[in-house]
């Protein structure tokens, strides 16, 4: 953590050398935003590779490599070595012993807790998905506390991404058990009037993408808001140009910190709770 | 901040469904089959538990009948031995009566039978001992002078009244 800080302020000096004085808050953005480049600030940075912007449909896509997918990567690499690393040991005897025990706790968890008690004996068979999904979002939230880590959890689209993902998991979960037609017609509650009933359904569909949306803004804003805490209770050290604030501002962006990390637990568990939530509201729809 | 960059949304999305597919085989399937086998083996060893709980429990409930049983029959073969005892007692003490009484009478009978015997030795005895003892009497009498004289006086009173 005091690493982190210290990169923080390092990099801060700098930029707030190039804003001419600790007026601007750009720097604060340079940290939460995506960028093309690793900082490894003192060190220098590193370049990511850039492909050029390809065009379908008159948007431009540019599937670049940045940091947050960078981050996102390392997350599903360690993911799968520590967790093969786990499905092996399990091979040897039934019993956990060290990290598979910790992995045990969230996975039966998210098993009984999550799945089973949400969507129940059908939602096994996504249960992958909502394994993968919490410790992928947990893992992304945890990064941007370590030095030099990024919070990938905290950009737009990532989250959109992940939320899109969760929409088309919650809508085939829906088709698949009542069929297309079946699944969007039970969108509309039963005993409602038949003048009602085509507001109902719009009310509903658009609802269905309103539930993608608040799952989206909700894990990105929790995440930035507090690199934005952090990042500010460190600012006030060269706003006040003093040092003497420093202990105070350290003292207080450590408690945010160790909060963050309550935070991403948190988070990692409300994004799967809510999406269970919705593929099992989209299975039993009456 | 807020803008969305569709390249990063493509990669979340292709690395995300990468990493379930990856995580499904190699993490996933394993983990949730050896828990699933471990609550399995859980589950059994509980139920075999009960079963031989209950197994136990039945043999207890068996064990306690056959001793209530054992005792009723140590109960009811030290009453039987209590009553022919008691049978055998008195018959054995109604016996031993009888022949007391008998041994009683027969030795009254003797005693009876010893005592007329005596009666009649003493009788015997009793009249030789006075005969003896008057002979005696009449030898000494009739040895002295005056007897002599009182035979004399008898004589003659016998033999004047036998003149007259």
């Amino acid at each position: 953590m005091f690493l982190s800080n210290l990169a923080f302020a390092s990099d801060t000096l700098k930029h707030a050398e190039e804003a001419h004085g600790g007026e601007s808050s750009s720097w604060m953005l340079h940290h939460i935003a995506d960028s093309r480049t690793i900082d490894l600030e003192p060190f220098g940075h590193i370049n990511l590779p850039q492909f050029p912007p390809i065009h379908i449909g008159g948007i431009e896509i540019d599937l670049s490599i940045t940091k947050h997918v960078f981050f996102m990567w390392i997350v599903s690499l360690i993911l799968v070595v520590l967790l093969s690393l786990v499905a092996k040991s399990y091979r040897k005897q039934v019993v956990p012993k060290g990290l598979a025990n910790l992995v045990e706790v969230f996975v039966v968890f998210i098993r009984d807790e999550i799945v089973l008690s949400v969507i129940g004996k059908e939602g096994l068979k996504y249960l992958h998905y909502f394994l993968t999904l919490f410790f992928f979002i947990l893992l992304c939230n945890l990064f941007g506390l370590i030095p030099y880590g990024a919070t990938a959890t905290g950009n737009l689209a990532v989250t959109g991404g992940l939320a899109f993902l969760s929409f088309i998991l919650i809508q085939l979960a829906g088709i698949k058990k009542h069929g297309l037609i079946g699944y969007y017609k039970g969108l509309v509650p039963h005993g409602v009037p038949g003048f009602v009933a085509p507001i109902m359904f719009i009310v509903e569909f658009l609802g269905l993408f309103a539930k993608a949306f608040a799952l989206t803004v909700r894990l990105f804003a929790n995440m930035t808001a507090g690199h934005i805490v952090i990042l500010s209770l460190i600012g006030l050290i060269f706003v006040f140009k003093s040092v003497l604030v420093a202990p105070i501002s350290i003292g207080f962006a450590i408690f945010i910190n160790l909060l963050e990390i309550l935070v991403a637990f948190i988070q990692a568990y409300i994004f799967t709770m809510l999406t269970a939530l919705f593929v099992g509201l989209s299975i039993h729809q009456h | 901040m807020l803008e969305i960059n569709p390249g990063v949304a493509i990669w979340t999305i292709v690395t995300f469904l990468i990493l379930v597919a990856i995580l499904r085989k190699v993490a996933w399937g394993p983990i949730t089959e050896a828990l699933n086998r471990r609550e399995e083996s859980i589950r059994k060893a509980l139920e075999d538990a009960q079963r031989a709980r209950e197994e136990a429990e039945r043999l207890m409930e068996e064990n306690k009948r056959n001793l209530a049983r054992a005792e009723e029959e140590v109960q009811r073969i030290i009453r039987e031995g209590r009553e022919t005892a008691e049978k055998i007692r008195s018959e054995i003490l109604e016996k031993a009566r009888k022949e007391a009484d008998m041994i009683i009478e027969r030795a009254k009978e003797e005693i009876e039978r010893q005592r007329e015997q005596a009666m009649l030795q003493l009788r015997a005895q009793v009249a030789e001992l006075a005969l003896q003892v008057a002979s005696k009497l009449i030898d000494e009498t009739l040895s002295t002078q005056k007897h002599k004289e009182l035979v004399e006086k008898y004589l003659q009173e016998i033999s004047s009244s036998g003149r007259a």
